[in-house]
């Protein structure tokens, strides 16, 4: 279907409960569609590179906000910083020199500041690296953030900014996001300013659950939603009740199923999404959603 | 004991795993769900509240007939929470990490903490089981300091054992959840996805020095590599748990599986004899030696 070419459509894929198979059917949709930059927003665990093999062009380090650290040499033991930390971040790891426990640490500076002798240092913190890459379904946004470390949300707006610019840049009509699961920070950062929500959910008490939770806080953003029950037949009634659940919403739209099928898997272990791995039920049914997804933006 | 259920990925299988574990756990046991942004533990625990409690966190208010507009506030401010507009200073809470930061150097005294309501800890009871559970409400963006609350409800005392059902990835919610726990099950599937996922949720693991062994989970729905990876690391694997469609089909209704599946019952006995040990012997963080 046509679409006018100044405008940027993105559609953000999540799930609330996690591997219910956003990352196949991002994958998926990306070689269904004719031009789309993606961008892996879950930056925790990101998998979608695992699928689209991608041939790095671009790597930087993501700086973002700061971490104290003690001199223990300048430190004289008042213990002010760890009666002040909202984080309980400040250890005493021999039971009476003070240390920052760089996992808690926020990098609010309280302590930096309140500190009698500037014995508390406070600089940049490293938090993980993003890419730009060429992937076989077009150009990737990518990043990875490091081990324990802090603002996820912030790495996630990152990534989608940078995407947007690359599709402006390439005359690309669509950004495919791939979300993370959850629906607190790193979620509403993927969302914020989206033209539209996939929500994958698979038919069990615990996903028609996530799937409400995750349904209440598009509404909060007014971001149409458009469901997709993934593994049907596992459970054919709850699919039929998800179907049900959709119809009385305002601005969610029932997409479709995809039945539970092991080719999925063996996909995965080519490194291919389930559409370009075989043809069958399964490529069929996510054909059918991409199609009608797209018809409607 | 502290036994912490984790992964990188989401949807192999944490809350399984949580809520068997303390459903063979004789004498009854402690069971956290500090995945609040989506509990889903009291699907399976279906526990009668016994008292529930609002988690509020402090965000800054401004006295605004002390304030003289001199800004230092939005300067203290690390998270850009605060923008100083017209001479005032304008509070954005969604983006306040309730540092307290502002409220103390404000050289005017004109700043205070206000309760901003994030979400609930219900606490429940169900055949022995305590199930403690967050919830963080829907628009929300900071969990941590929910996951503090539910973990302070903890309870004391070396023979209780208590599981802890962590949120997914890698960064601060699952570190603050696994925190102070004495072991972590890291549940894992055999397949590309949850082995790269696997892998960076060790990498964390290492970085904060808690013992942890892998659970394979839908054993046979891919290949073999995790299984070599754990090897090859010198991770023990603490349980296979096979795929299994009356697993699945039991799963999807909110039902124990077992409860009706005897041989299931052997496996999270022996997971959980496993994690024990794990514990006992200590020393070993499932570094790759040398």
């Amino acid at each position: 279907m046509a679409k006018s070419k100044d405008k940027i459509r993105e559609i953000v894929v999540l799930s609330g409960k996690g591997g219910t198979g956003k990352t196949s059917l991002t994958a998926s949709f990306s070689a269904l569609a004719s031009s789309a930059v993606l961008a892996d927003c879950d930056v925790d665990a990101a998998d979608l590179h695992l699928v689209l093999p991608p041939t790095v062009l671009e790597k930087h380090e993501f700086i973002s906000g700061y971490e104290a650290t003690i001199d223990p040499s300048i430190c004289t033991r008042c213990g002010i910083c760890q009666r002040q930390c909202a984080f309980e971040a400040i250890d005493q790891p021999d039971g009476t020199g003070y240390a920052v426990n760089p996992v808690r640490c926020e990098g609010c500076g309280v302590c930096v500041r309140l500190c009698p002798v500037q014995a508390i240092a406070f600089t940049d913190r490293v938090c993980g690296q993003w890419m730009v890459s060429q992937t076989r379904n077009g150009p990737m946004v990518h990043a990875h953030l490091y081990a324990a470390a802090e603002n996820s949300g912030k790495l996630v707006t990152l990534v989608r900014k940078e995407a947007r610019r690359i599709a402006h840049a390439e005359g690309r009509s669509l950004v495919l996001v791939d979300g993370p699961p959850g629906i607190g920070c790193p979620v509403i950062a993927s969302l914020t300013g989206a033209d539209a929500m996939v929500l994958v959910t698979e038919p069990s008490l615990s996903g028609r659950h996530d799937m409400k939770r995750l349904i209440t806080l598009a509404r909060q953003f007014a971001i149409p939603v458009f469901v997709c029950v993934n593994k049907f037949d596992v459970d054919e009634q709850q699919s039929k009740a998800i179907e049900l659940d959709c119809a009385g919403i305002e601005g969610v739209h029932y997409a479709g199923s995809i039945p539970y099928d092991e080719q999925v898997v063996k996909a995965q272990i080519a490194a291919l999404s389930p559409v370009e791995f075989s043809q069958g039920k399964t490529s069929e049914a996510i054909k059918h959603i991409w199609e009608l997804i797209w018809s409607r933006m | 004991m502290i036994i912490a259920v984790a992964s990188g990925k989401g949807g192999t299988g944490k809350t399984f795993v949580s809520a068997h574990l303390a459903r063979i756990i004789s004498g009854g046991a402690t069971l956290l769900d500090c995945d609040v942004e989506e509990p889903n533990d009291h699907i399976f625990i279906p526990a009668r509240t016994t008292s529930s409690k609002v988690v509020s966190v402090e965000v800054p208010e401004v006295d605004s007939s002390l304030c003289d507009g001199c800004g230092e506030c939005s300067q203290v401010c690390e998270f850009n929470a605060i923008a100083m507009v017209a001479k005032t200073p304008m509070i954005f809470d969604e983006l306040c990490h309730a540092c307290g930061g502002c409220v103390l150097f404000c050289p005017r005294k004109a700043m205070h903490g206000k309760k901003h309501r994030i979400g609930e800890v219900e606490i429940g009871e169900w055949e022995g089981i305590t199930l403690v559970q967050g919830q963080l409400d829907v628009g929300v963006a900071l969990a941590v300091p929910l996951i503090r609350e539910v973990k302070r409800q903890l309870p004391q005392g070396e023979d209780h054992i208590s599981i802890v059902d962590c949120p997914p990835g890698t960064s601060c919610p699952m570190v603050w959840s696994v925190s102070d726990c004495d072991v972590v099950v890291l549940v894992t599937e055999p397949t590309p996805f949850g082995l790269h996922d696997l892998t960076l949720a060790v990498d964390t693991l290492r970085e904060v020095d808690i013992p942890f062994g892998v659970v394979i989970n839908k054993d046979g729905i891919g290949d073999d590599r995790v299984l070599d990876y754990c090897r090859q690391q010198e991770i023990p694997v603490l349980a296979r748990i096979p795929h299994d469609r009356r697993i699945a089909t039991a799963y999807a209704r909110g039902q124990l599986v077992s409860d009706s599946l005897l041989e299931y019952r052997v496996v999270f006995h022996n997971l959980l004899q496993a994690a024990s040990d794990l514990i006992a012997k200590g020393g070993s963080h499932g570094k790759k030696q040398g």
